[in-house]
Parts: C-alpha cells; structure tokens; sequence
C-alpha cells in the first residue's frame, strides 16, 4: 500500500479505475454469483449487478472530470435506477453515502475513504436493517472497513474471509431467510459481491502504487 | 430447457410490446417499463400503484384497468422494478387526490417502493404504502425478513380498487387495502422448480416423486420436502395451515391460484378439494376464484388464499373490474 505509507492522496480518477475495474470483475463473475443465488435465492444476482456496473461505467464514460465523492454518487445513482432487487437500494446506498461522506474534495487520503465507506456501510445496515451474521453483505464489508485503514489488501482479505464465513451462517434477511435452515451450507451471494468490490479496490491501488 | 423468446435480455420488453398491441386500452410504456391504464389521471380518483418483478402475470399489468389499478411496474424478471419506474407511475396517475403503492413483502420490492414513496413526496404526490404479507409458510420472527406477500395481493388490489373508483379518499383506500391483507393468508406448493429466461435451467432441483411445501414466487425453494402427494392431501395440507394462522369468523373469498405450469383440468380439481375441506371446518366460501393469477413463471403448483370479508369487502369484491387479467361486472 505504497498510497498510504507515503500519505498519498486518491482523486477522482483513481475511483472511476476503481468502479471500472470492479465492473470487469462483476462480469467475470457474473456466473459465479447466479449460480450462489440460484441456490438461496432467485438466481438473478449476477446478471443483475452485471446490468447495473455497465451503466456505472456508461455514466462515467459521459463525464467529464468528477471529484471523489461526485464519481460516487453518481455510481451510486446509477445503481439504484438500474439494478432492483435490494442489491439495487443497498449497493446504491453503499455508494452514495460515501461519495456525500466525502464532500467535494478533489482528492482524498485513503484513511479518509475509509471513514467515509464505514458510514457508507452503516447507512447499508440501517436501510436493510441487518447487521453483521445474518448472511448478507455485511458480513463482508464491516470486516473489510475495521481493517481498511490499516490497507487495502487488508480489507479485501478481510471481505474474502467474511464471505467465506457466510457458508455455516443462517439467513436473517432477504429472500434467503424464508429458507430458514436450508440456508445453511450456502455462500452469500451478497457477500461473495461485496468482496469483488473491495477485491477490485486493492487491485486498483496496487496498479496506482 | 426450451423457451418461447428471442435473447433473455429483451424478455420483460418483448412482452410489454406484445401487451401494448393486445390492450390497446392501456398505456405501455415499453422504454421505461410502466403499464398505465388508458384514461389515468382520472379526476378526483387515488391512483393505485403496484410493481414488482417480472415472471408472475398476470401480476401486476394484467390488472391494470377500471376497478383495480392505475398502474403498475414490472422489474426484470423476479427483480423488483426500480424507483425511477414507480416515480414514473405515480406521476401518471396522480390527479392530486394521492396515490398508495401496494407492496409485497420482499426486501427489494420494500426498499424501492420506499425510495420511490420519498422521491414521489419531493415532487408533491401524496403518497401511501400498504405491505403486502401473507405467506403463512414463514414464520414472521426476528429470524426471517417477515412473511412474503403471494396470492393475497390480488384481493388487496381488487378491493381497493374498487374503492377507488368509488372516489373513496386515500386514507379509506389505504384502510381497506390493510384490512385485506389482514384478513388474508396463504400457502403455496411446487410440483417443479422454476427456470429463468437468464438462467435457462431449473434454479432448484426437485425430483420426480417429491414437492416443496411452502414456496414463494420467486423459484426459491420452501421449506419443507415431501414425498409427493395427491390433491387431496395437499389440500387438507395447505388449507390447514391457513386456517391454523387465519382462524376465520366469517365467510371467505378463496383463491385457487395456479403457478403457471398447472393446467385448469387439475387446479379445478383441486379446488373440489379445498373446498371439501373448507366444508368440513365448517368454513363459508362466498366466492372462489380459480387460475394462474400469481404465477411464477413455468412453476407447477399452486397456491391456497383465502381472506376473510364482511358485507362491505364482499361488495368491493363483486364491484365490476376490467382488466387483461381480472374482468366482470360490466
């Protein structure tokens, strides 16, 4: 994490790389996810997110230069018109409430991302009400933002490890708890999402370093 | 696993094309993916709003029209629609006397209906939101996301349509829609899993031989795997564990709800069946509507409502509807 130890800042650009770079990433994986979903849910996960990163890159792509907090708003924006489901809402919302935390400051230090994803990823838990252990993307990503201060690779190992930790996990929420039991055994797909976001987040520091 | 359509991603839009040639009574919004009924804003009328994903028609287009709703959302398949597209609707319809969104009880179809209830608000639609939730095959505990919304939705629709149309104010079409739902219960049985236009093939294995009890519409499976039974057994089943949640005082409407691959020969069948047993618990039926009204896609089985009316619900009931999906009384 070369950013953080010689206290580099991150711009607009870095984000729109790290919103594209995770777009690529929801489309290598877009079978992947289906495939989670099919087996607690409704098997639309992956084409869904899959829809929803093209026209965040589309949006992109028609903008000029944005600060930070603009790219992501904007993405977050995007997701909500284009995704449904919850994934739609709660992605949008991860987003969004970043990209505000941020303000419109042109560049960014990576604690200061940090910060503003962890109020990103409480206003998730408040909109669906779930919390960490109900088998959803929290259990991705409050792992990753204890640790994303520390550094990316860090906070991406710690979404992996959370969505692997969703298998044993009973649903709480979403159209997976009406399985009860039979959620058991299963990765989240929400889970597995949220760890190519965070995934695509140390791959694009790494590629900036 | 072969299917009537060109590519999966133009499946919601080919069939909107398809429904805007057939209705030419109704407004089809094909880009934007909102279904209005020909005549909307009608004056002085609450507009009613539904939505949720594709895969269920009739549900929720098929209602649209005098008598039911004013509009309706269809999402990609078994994805709820989006905000922009209930905004949208809400708009189309407002005459000022407000709109209420009717909403199954699932977290997507919530969370956007709530996106889209602020949005409406900022631009000066009054706005209201009845839940939709009764699936009696979950329990609604901390553990679960609360009860799914099924076959009651189409009662919920109807009747406050009907007030609706009346001219009944928003508040009164708010209040019967509750009223509905609260006196309606469900269960539902697969015979065969679902396949989606995206996945294109079935999203859950079930052999020959064997049934999920308690599905919802969205091909997830239930909760519980039996060996398959007859009609009979799956009525005194399914009946049983609406009454054991409903506990009725009072004649029911009954809805005999097929999943989409069930023909009418069996689910007439069926309904013999449930209504022996509804007979045998000493429950008055005062009107039964048997077919594939909320489906789930090419799922065989089928789905058990009943909801409790008195003589002003009954009345709503009977009120003349004229939709692609629902049609009597005038």
């Amino acid at each position: 994490m070369s950013d953080q130890e010689s206290g580099g800042t991150l711009d607009g650009d870095f984000f729109r790389r790290w919103l594209t770079t995770a777009g690529a990433a929801v489309e290598r994986e877009a079978d992947h996810l289906t495939e989670l979903d099919s087996a607690i849910g409704d098997a639309d996960h992956g084409a869904n997110l899959q829809r929803g990163f093209r026209a965040v890159t589309a949006a992109l792509e028609k903008e000029g230069p944005l600060a930070p907090g603009a790219v992501l708003t904007l993405a977050g924006r995007q997701l909500i018109s284009t995704v449904g489901g919850a994934s739609g809402p709660l992605y949008g919302t991860l987003l969004r409430r970043t990209g505000k935390e941020l303000g419109d400051a042109s560049a960014v230090t990576p604690a200061r991302f940090a910060e503003a994803l962890a109020a990103g990823v409480a206003a998730v838990a408040q909109l669906g009400g779930a919390k960490a252990g109900d088998k959803t993307m929290l259990d991705a990503l409050e792992p990753a933002v204890e640790v994303l201060g520390t550094s990316f690779a860090a906070g991406a190992e710690a979404a992996r490890a959370g969505a692997l930790a969703t298998v044993p996990l009973q649903a709480r929420k979403g159209r997976a708890s009406y399985l009860g039991e039979r959620s058991v055994g299963h990765q989240d797909p929400g889970a597995t999402s949220a760890a190519l976001l965070l995934a695509a987040l140390a791959e694009t520091s790494e590629a900036t370093g | 696993m072969k299917m009537l359509i060109n590519v999966p991603e133009t499946v919601v839009a080919d069939a909107l094309r398809g429904m805007a040639a057939a209705h030419p009574e109704l407004a089809v919004d094909v880009e934007n993916r909102v279904i209005v009924r020909g005549d909307a804003p009608v004056a002085g009328k609450v507009g009613l709003v539904s939505g949720g994903g594709s895969g269920h028609e009739p549900l929720h287009g098929g209602f649209v029209g005098p008598g039911m709703l004013s509009a309706a959302c269809p999402g990609e398949v078994f994805t709820s629609p989006v905000p922009d597209q209930m905004v949208r609707a809400a708009a189309a319809v407002d005459s000022g006397a407000g709109v209420l969104f009717i909403v199954k009880n699932y977290t997507g179809d919530v969370l956007n209906f709530d996106m889209a209830a602020e949005l409406a608000e900022e631009e000066g639609i009054r706005v209201a939101k009845v839940l939709v939730n009764d699936d009696v095959a979950v329990t609604d505990s901390l553990f679960t996301a609360g009860r799914r919304g099924t076959g009651a939705t189409l009662f919920v629709e109807k009747l406050a349509g009907a007030a609706a149309e009346e001219g009944a104010p928003l508040d009164r079409v708010e209040a019967i829609a509750r009223q509905v739902n609260e006196n309606a219960r469900t269960f539902g049985v697969a015979l065969s899993a679902v396949t989606t236009p995206a996945k294109g093939s079935p999203t859950f294995d079930l052999p020959d031989g064997e049934l999920e009890l308690g599905i919802g519409i969205h091909g997830e499976p239930g909760r519980e795997r039996r060996a398959m039974m007859t009609s009979r057994e799956i009525a005194d089943f399914a009946v049983d564990a609406v009454l054991e949640d409903l506990r009725p005082k009072g004649p029911v409407l009954a809805l005999v709800n097929g999943m989409g691959a069930t023909p009418l020969l069996e689910l007439y069948g069926f309904n013999a069946e449930v209504q022996r047993v509804l007979a045998e618990r000493n429950v008055t039926v005062a009107r039964t509507l048997v077919g594939n009204y909320v489906t789930s896609l090419d799922m065989a089985g089928c789905s058990v409502t009943l909801c409790q009316v008195d003589g002003e619900l009954l009345r709503l009931y009977d009120a003349p509807v004229e939709t692609a999906g629902l049609r009597w009384g005038r």
